[in-house]
């Protein structure tokens, strides 16, 4: 539900029209940002009624393992015909939704590469990677600040400060993005004031319209995913390993670099790997936190579908496809390696690092 | 007294649950102290606070004579800075390091001195081929030991054990107890042990605390614990004991083994007497002196069990020795003796308990 309140790519497409492309409709062509304002605040109320309902209705659930060890679920042998119908059902929701897209996109990939290319490509792939980059480092930083802090748990209005910072998640893009937009816009204005009035010089827009203001929405919305990923990679670290570590002389920032980083590396990877791609694809914020003329991927995808040129923009789209698929395959690949092999590699690898698709929790 | 360790009116609650109720011991240089009590009585969190991963609510904790905690003040130094060792209960072995590394993680600077005694501790508990491994790949008991040089090799003043023994198997229990015991005595650290097994704390300890519901209810040497409980609850952690309940008379409760003096309750008063299993020796025939006369009854033996290094023997025997052996007027004995003895159903014994294994306390 959240992530297609979230989703502007998609309807905007298809000129479906729901409440996320009402709020830009407002606001890009009725030239309104308080009326696209207020849209947004409606449906932040609708998003956070629906955050509340779901945290009542599992108020009283907690996860707890009986036993440290997963056992492994026991295998069901299917007779040949049913197997059959088993593969198919399996497999004709992935040849639709992913097989066949991307059978048509990259053969339109290989008849317009050139225009694709010639549409500053590069450009476009090296700032998406720059965003996405400077994102993930980023949220990873202040997640596992964030977890740790709430795992040291001496300060006490750190946990409240941890689960509201989380919750950019639930925010669709676009309300997000004008939220920081206006919030952006009248800090400029006030340092720009308080420069005129006290140095005489104009400062201008400092953060609007500028990369720092595009990462700073990822970070935003982001953060939870890698919160919440280093959180409960911490959480399989028992509190006795803090206890040993500490006892046996390691401060907590000691004991953070040398336990739990090295410990947390799988989930960290996960994360930073989860944010990276979320960014390769996010449109909404990027739309309108962007600089003048600073095109993504996903912008250009975007840009060139909706004036009908997808052909033109179908290597852009599998750039983004293939910036997600991947690490994904070669996070595995290692995963892999290290649970088969019994060198010493395989002694210092975490005993389990979660894929991708079991962490995304928001 | 300026060595060791010494906790003095701890109190400590979670949430409005009071695990602690005005707690002091005392551990004292060279000697190894032992918490001795239930699941729940609170030692493992009087550990935690020695240790200073609990915040001290209510109480003073001194170590080597240098106030480190106090609840008044809110002092609560850190644990990196108190110099304490603490080997927990699950190791808590660093599970990315190898064993080496994990026994080298506390030295702060790792001279020749310090890798000789690394060496050496591996040697000495039979582990030096396993320095490279990773933890996982270590029995038990192998982990317990790298888990204790752990803990020792900083040379901390205090080392904290906790239920350092209830991973391991019990086949392995008695000699990993004896080495280790061995080790500590060696190292010459004061040691503060938590268990909730009384042989173990018999034969590791100088000094037992016995603790229920977070209090202190007894503290001396493991001879005295044993031979002197003061109360039913210290004499029973020892095994369960036949129990003889009643009023007091003239001074006196009437048993199977006839009259117990008990002078420290008032007559009338209700009151029991407790005999241990292994307490109560068991000849055959009715005839036999026994060494003492107070203490003697006859009774036939119901059913016998044999555990291995001992005997377990349920014998009739009427509730006073005046009185005979009737369906609405006996008792079963519950006795333990040494080795094999397995007399037929119905046999004729005479039993008589040893007074050192008697006790009385008032029934409450």
């Amino acid at each position: 539900m959240m992530e297609t309140l979230n989703d502007f790519g998609t309807v905007d497409f298809f000129a479906v029209a729901t409440f996320t492309a009402g709020i830009f409709d407002v606001w890009l062509n009725m030239n309104s940002p308080s009326g696209a304002a207020q849209l947004a605040c409606m449906m932040m109320m609708f998003v956070i009624v629906l955050i509340a309902l779901e945290r009542y209705g599992r108020r009283k659930q907690k996860f707890h393992n009986a036993t440290t060890h997963n056992r492994a679920l026991p295998g069901f042998k299917l007779s040949a015909p049913l197997a059959t119908l088993a593969f198919l059902a399996c497999a004709v929701p992935v040849a639709l939704g992913f097989g066949v897209p991307a059978w048509v996109l990259g053969s339109y990939a290989l008849n317009f590469y050139e225009e694709t290319l010639a549409a500053d490509f590069w450009t476009f792939t090296f700032n998406s990677l720059l965003l996405a980059g400077l994102a993930a480092t980023i949220t990873i930083v202040l997640g596992v600040f964030l977890a740790y802090s709430l795992r040291l748990g001496q300060v006490r209005w750190i946990n409240g400060v941890t689960r509201f910072a989380a919750l950019g998640y639930a925010v669709p893009g676009a309300v997000l993005a004008i939220g920081i937009l206006m919030y952006l816009g009248w800090l400029d204005n006030t340092i720009d004031g308080w420069a005129r009035g006290h140095i005489g010089i104009s400062t201008g827009l400092i953060f609007s319209g500028t990369v720092i203001a595009v990462t700073f929405g990822y970070v935003v919305r982001f953060l939870s995913l890698s919160f919440g990923s280093v959180e409960s990679g911490l959480a399989k670290i028992t509190a006795n390993m803090d206890g040993a570590a500490r006892t046996l002389g390691a401060g907590p920032m000691s004991t953070l670099k040398r336990i739990h980083l090295p410990m947390l590396k799988g989930s960290i990877m996960t994360a930073a790997l989860l944010v990276f791609v979320d960014c390769m694809k996010e449109l909404p914020m990027t739309v309108v936190l962007r600089p003048f003329n600073f095109e993504t991927l996903a912008t250009f995808v975007h840009q060139y579908a909706s004036d009908e040129l997808l052909p033109e923009a179908a290597l852009a789209a599998l750039a983004i496809v293939a910036a997600g698929i991947i690490p994904v395959v070669l996070l595995s690949i290692t995963i892999a390696h290290a649970r088969a092999g019994h060198t010493q590699h395989a002694d210092t690898a975490p005993q389990h690092i979660p894929t991708p698709i079991q962490e995304v929790s928001p | 007294m300026t060595t060791g360790l010494r906790m003095e009116r701890i109190r400590h609650a979670f949430g409005a649950t009071e695990v602690l109720k005005d707690v002091s011991i005392v551990a004292e240089a060279g000697k190894l102290t032992c918490l001795l009590g239930p699941s729940g009585c609170g030692k493992t969190t009087l550990l935690r606070l020695a240790a200073g991963l609990e915040k001290v609510q209510d109480g003073r904790i001194y170590l080597q004579g240098r106030l480190v905690g106090d609840g008044k003040t809110g002092l609560c130094l850190a644990p990196e800075k108190r110099g304490i060792g603490l080997m927990f209960q699950d190791y808590a072995l660093f599970p990315h390091l190898n064993v080496y590394e994990n026994i080298a993680f506390g030295i702060k600077s790792l001279t020749p001195e310090r890798r000789a005694w690394i060496d050496a501790g591996l040697e000495r508990m039979g582990v030096a081929k396993h320095r490279n491994s990773y933890p996982h790949v270590l029995s038990g008991g192998q982990q317990q030991r790298v888990a204790l040089l752990r803990a020792l090799a900083p040379e901390p003043e205090i080392l904290l054990l906790d239920e350092p023994f209830s991973g391991l198997d019990v086949t392995r229990r008695a000699q990993v107890r004896e080495d280790t015991l061995n080790f500590l005595k060696e190292c010459g650290v004061a040691v503060l042990m938590v268990t909730h097994d009384p042989e173990e704390a018999m034969f590791m300890a100088d000094h037992i605390v016995v603790m229920k519901g977070g209090k202190v209810v007894q503290a001396g040497t493991p001879v005295q614990t044993y031979f002197h409980p003061v109360s039913a609850f210290v004499a029973e952690l020892f095994g369960a004991m036949n129990h003889f309940e009643g009023v007091v008379e003239k001074g006196q409760l009437e048993t199977p083994f006839g009259p117990f003096p008990i002078p420290s309750i008032a007559d009338g008063e209700p009151a029991q007497v407790l005999v241990r299993m292994e307490g109560i020796n068991v000849s055959m025939g009715t005839h036999h002196t026994a060494p003492t006369e107070c203490c003697t009854t006859v009774g036939h033996v119901v059913d016998t069990y044999l555990l291995g290094r001992s005997s377990h023997l349920h014998i009739r025997v009427p509730r006073t020795p005046s009185q005979g052996l009737s369906d609405d007027n006996e008792i079963i004995l519950h006795v333990r003796v040494p080795g094999v003895m397995k007399p037929e159903s119905g046999a004729a014994v005479t039993v008589w308990a040893d007074p050192k294994q008697v006790f009385a306390f008032a029934l409450s």
